[in-house]
């Protein structure tokens, strides 16, 4: 009887600490957004309904989508080529791939605003050429957000799509060419339907990421560029408003698992052996 | 196989895209200017020294240290008996209680930040620095219980009957058989932990106070109001700092067994 009981002691601290600091907060701070008197949806609807507040929504979508859409579009071809390269190489790339990942985002941010400023080097160069007489405002845009944003993200999906791509026969290709496909076709053909796990996985990584993120739209989208986790800081801090916060907040939480489960959904269906739900 | 020129040149390209950023930063942390210019015009080392002399740089430094470090033994003592009940033993709901404690990487981490300080530093009183050591503990726990269970997995399972059958018990077996054997997944786990704590900026956001700034807060709130090549030299120590560390992953683990 006793000897039963010993797994759910060992799992009982990590469970406790789960619950009293994550679980119990999180109820704390969105529990009150239902209830008014009695249940309401109307801090939702509201949010939803107001221009500016559907505006900054509708722009994390919009920059989440476009930095995944560019992160498959960089990451499939480099990951395809990281993995067909010799082994000793593949060590390298990989580590320069790995190396920004490792480093601190604001850093990584922060590159962009020496790259894209006011007094930036895109300026700097293009006005030396004299291509440019006042300089162009870069910094501080969605296109500034979108970036960084793919600057943050790209190693990830390379890194995951590598893992997929390892696995794939390179005697596949070397068919698809032998039976009359040229390099291209064989790639849109063959490799990229394999591809499709890992393309799933990388973009939930890069969608919810870029969904989330704090420190980049913070550093370059500047203050008319608000986000939805900027926006959350500015409600709590400058606003005072804890309320709409957690609606951010829980807004926040479901974008992400309604993304992850969407994505889930089409990769399934996209994959007819249905073995992509990974 | 042929050579395919436009696929090189693509990858070349997004390599270029990668690096060349990181690499401005390190040219800008040299420069004499007194704003940050590039290509530089003078040589200098100067903005080392302040970056060293900056006492809230330094302070938070071994605050993000600290905490990082903290967060990831607590995350190892509580992960790493949790991975392998969930790994071995008759559990109920085991793929439920596994999703519950991979849960905080769901969460976005500003919103576990900002529910944490809204609950245990404005309604329980909690000190700061405690949430803060809490917060970077929910972020630790995945990593531990993701790669220390996936090692347990591979472990093979009769090893541990014959430490039975030879007459240890359970807790010997695991003190004797099974941590050695899990090395590797215990420090690739607290190196991947370790590294995203000391990196992670939004569950720290709101769980900083007076003298409880974390570094990568405290860069960021430095950037707000300057624009001078102490950023690049302090983004440049912490890029060494990540060099190193890859390093002792290369040397130790294999970066394979992080990526």
């Amino acid at each position: 009887m006793t000897q039963r009981r010993i797994p759910y002691i060992i799992l009982a601290p990590g469970l406790i600490l789960l619950i009293l600091f994550l679980v119990l907060p999180l109820i704390s701070a969105i529990y009150p957004t239902f209830f008014d008197g009695g249940f309401t949806l109307a801090n939702y609807t509201s949010f939803f309904l107001d221009d500016y507040n559907f505006g900054i929504f509708w722009r994390t979508i919009k920059i989440s989508l476009i930095a995944t859409l560019i992160c498959v579009v960089l990451g499939v071809p480099t990951a395809f080529y990281i993995s067909k390269s010799p082994k000793k190489w593949r060590g390298l790339l990989m580590s320069i791939t790995l190396f920004p990942l490792l480093t601190n985002s604001v850093v990584r941010s922060f590159a962009w605003i020496t790259i894209l400023g006011q007094d930036g080097i895109v300026n700097n160069a293009l006005k030396s050429m004299g291509l440019i007489s006042k300089p162009l405002t870069l910094l501080y845009t969605e296109f500034a957000i979108v970036i960084g944003s793919v600057y943050l993200f790209l190693p990830l999906m390379v890194i995951t799509l590598v893992g997929i791509l390892e696995n794939i026969d390179s005697e596949i290709m070397e068919a698809a060419e032998t039976l009359g496909a040229n390099r291209l076709v064989a790639f849109m053909k063959v490799i990229l339907p394999l591809s499709v796990p890992g393309i799933i996985v990388g973009s939930i990584l890069v969608f919810t990421g870029s969904l989330t993120a704090y420190t980049t739209p913070q550093l370059l989208g500047g203050n008319r560029n608000i986000m939805l986790a900027t926006f959350l800081y500015q409600n709590a801090t400058a606003l005072g408003n804890w309320q709409g916060a957690s609606v951010i907040a829980l807004i926040m939480i479901a974008a992400t698992l309604i993304v992850m489960k969407l994505f889930n959904w089409v990769a399934g269906r996209m994959d007819k052996r249905g073995e992509a739900s990974a | 196989m042929r050579k395919n020129v436009g696929l090189k040149v693509f990858t070349g390209l997004v390599f270029a895209f990668l690096l060349v950023p990181l690499l401005i930063i390190i040219v800008t942390s040299f420069g004499t200017n007194s704003t940050i210019q590039f290509p530089i015009k003078g040589f200098t080392l100067d903005w080392y020294g302040k970056v060293f002399s900056n006492e809230a740089f330094m302070d938070s430094f071994f605050l993000s240290l600290k905490v990082a470090f903290i967060a990831t033994l607590l995350a190892l003592i509580i992960g790493v008996p949790a991975a392998y009940s969930l790994a071995r033993h008759k559990v109920f709901g085991r793929n439920w209680i596994k999703s519950f404690f991979l849960s905080p990487t769901i969460v976005p981490g500003l919103v576990v930040g900002y529910a944490m300080y809204q609950f245990i530093v404005i309604k329980f009183q909690f000190p700061i620095i405690q949430g803060l050591l809490l917060g970077h503990f929910l972020i630790c726990l995945p990593y531990v219980i993701r790669v220390v269970g996936s090692t347990i997995e591979q472990l093979d399972f009769s090893i541990e009957e014959v430490s039975w059958t030879l007459g240890c018990t359970k807790l010997q077996t695991f003190i004797k058989v099974v941590l050695p054997n899990i090395t590797s997944g215990i420090f690739a786990s607290f190196m991947l932990a370790f590294i995203n704590s000391f990196n992670n900026i939004p569950v720290s956001q709101f769980l900083s106070g007076p003298g409880v700034t974390m570094l990568p807060t405290s860069l960021m709130n430095y950037i707000e109001y300057n624009y001078d090549p102490s950023v690049s030299a302090l983004s440049v120590v912490l890029m060494l700092g990540t060099i190193v560390l890859m390093f002792i992953i290369e040397k130790t683990l294999g970066l394979a067994s992080i990526s």
